[in-house]
């Protein structure tokens, strides 16, 4: 483990400058991907770290039906948000489904976003192939035992799932991610921030090195647009998902006017089923409906042995949700 | 490595640590909980997994719980944290003690200071309302003997809701 220069600053301006000036520096925030990454599996080894938490991009704020919410907002603390709990219930849902208590007080929701994959083979410096940590090394991922993996976005290069609950719903919502730059502020859709991993998976965004995500802004739900969040585990708490759905549907008449449906758990990134959706408008909300949804959803994946189960996982996963969410059970 | 390491890697950080204010000068790298055994030897938080997952480290920050091992010592300038020694006032141990010990809350007791750190701070969460409640917000604590049921039942006790 390499030596760090530890720099904690009050100014935002400051700490963008000292980044953007520096390949050697990164931003430390909660630490609970950050501190992982740098003191136990020794994957990052930067020069500097830029201890960002003293930073004045807390608060949360509601606006025009937008939740302005500060990247450092922890996610014990957004999930505390009343606004959050009548307006877009299903992200509280997902972010209790996440980590456990005591990191969901640290994890900031900056963060979460930004948040690197659990692949163990990215986490383990003497695995050699690993094209996200080393680009062209190859992946051993897909030779090798998967079952916490992507089947969505993934190909032979990479199949590193985003782990994210929290950004499953947030990228249904259509969040934007605010960003600061030494040159200036840009605010970017969470469904265009993400970059699919193609043949770099080592760029996983479209920051620019020494970008700041400083807000992002969650737009609410329209009232009586019923939403829910479901994740499928091995464990019956504080584990990864092995899939997600977060579904919200506004349904007149029992046809469904207006829906929207991410999938976690099989994503390279957080997984936006566009598809899906386009069935869904205007449908019958019927089982059948929800059916041809989630094959919708799964079209095309790239499997391995370890995930192949995760075809018919998620479409039931998706099935169950739209179920709950719509009230139909047949 | 000590004759490698430049002097910005080092720094002076204030811990308020139970009630008392400690100053260190130490290598950036150390964590809160190696600062509390190795620094302060306050060796009652533990080190599991020492990786964000067993909980065995949890201390509370300003009133919060969190993992002590994911937490650089530097990063607490001017903010109390709470350990297992803390908890105790006037020589009479804490209630979340007591109860641990007439449940039998524990075997080895390795786990032990982490499980009982979280459930101080899940009584203040108001997170007992019911034995699945608990159960999911101790989740973050693991227990390799399997003193859950009666982790549980200290917890429950001292939310007032008796034996269910």
């Amino acid at each position: 483990m390499r030596p760090f220069e530890y720099v904690r600053t009050h100014d935002m301006a400051a700490a963008v400058a000292l980044v953007s000036a520096d390949p050697q520096a990164e931003y430390l925030a909660g630490g609970t991907t950050e501190l992982d990454l740098v003191l136990k599996d020794g994957v990052l080894e930067p020069g500097r770290l830029i201890d960002i938490t003293r930073l004045p991009l807390r608060g949360i704020t509601c606006a025009e039906d937008t939740l302005h919410v500060g990247a450092l907002v922890t996610m014990n603390e957004l999930a505390a948000d009343p606004t959050v709990s009548e307006r877009v219930p299903f992200v509280r849902e997902a972010l209790l489904a996440g980590a456990s208590p005591q990191l969901r007080n640290m994890a900031t929701i900056g963060g979460n976003l930004l948040q690197r994959t659990r692949c163990r083979y990215f986490r383990d410096a003497t695995v050699p192939a690993c094209n996200k940590r080393a680009p062209g090394s190859g992946c051993a991922a897909v030779r090798g035992p998967a079952r916490m993996h992507a089947i969505l976005g993934a190909s032979e290069h990479c199949i590193a799932l985003h782990a994210s609950d929290l950004c499953v719903a947030l990228v249904a919502l259509d969040t934007v991610v605010e960003i600061q730059g030494v040159d200036g502020s840009r605010s970017v859709p969470l469904t265009q921030f993400y970059v699919l991993p193609g043949d770099r998976p080592d760029i996983e965004n479209v920051l620019q090195h020494g970008e700041l995500i400083t807000r992002i802004r969650i737009p609410l739900l329209p009232v009586g647009m019923r939403s829910g969040y479901l994740k499928v585990r091995d464990r019956a708490s504080y584990e990864f998902a092995l899939t997600s759905a977060a579904a919200a549907l506004l349904i007149e008449d029992d046809t469904i006017v207006r829906a929207r449906l991410a999938l976690g758990g099989v994503g390279t990134v957080p997984w936006r089923a566009l598809e899906a959706e386009e069935i869904l408008h205007g449908a019958p909300a019927t089982r059948r409906t929800f059916r041809a949804a989630a094959q919708a959803a799964l079209r095309d994946p790239f499997t391995v042995a370890g995930t192949a189960f995760k075809i018919e996982l998620a479409q039931r996963t998706i099935v169950r949700i739209l179920q709950e969410a719509s009230g139909v059970q047949s | 490595m000590q004759n490698t390491v430049s002097a910005e890697a080092y720094v002076d950080v204030r811990l308020h640590v139970n009630g008392t204010v400690q100053a260190l000068h130490v290598d950036s790298r150390v964590t809160l909980l190696d600062a509390l055994r190795d620094e302060l030897a306050l060796t009652g938080t533990k080190k599991g997994c020492d990786q964000g997952a067993c909980g065995a480290c949890t201390v509370l920050a300003d009133g919060k719980r969190v993992l002590s091992c994911l937490t650089l010592a530097a990063q607490c300038e001017g903010r109390e944290v709470t350990t297992i020694e803390g908890l105790a006032a006037d020589g009479r141990l804490h209630p979340v003690q007591e109860a641990f010990i007439r449940h039998d809350g524990f075997q080895c007791g390795y786990c032990t200071p982490g499980q009982i750190m979280s459930a101080v701070a899940l009584l203040q969460e108001g997170r007992a309302g019911s034995d699945e409640e608990i159960r999911e917000f101790m989740s973050g604590n693991l227990c390799r003997c399997g003193a859950y049921p009666n982790i549980v039942a200290a917890i429950r006790e001292v939310a007032g809701r008796g034996s269910e």
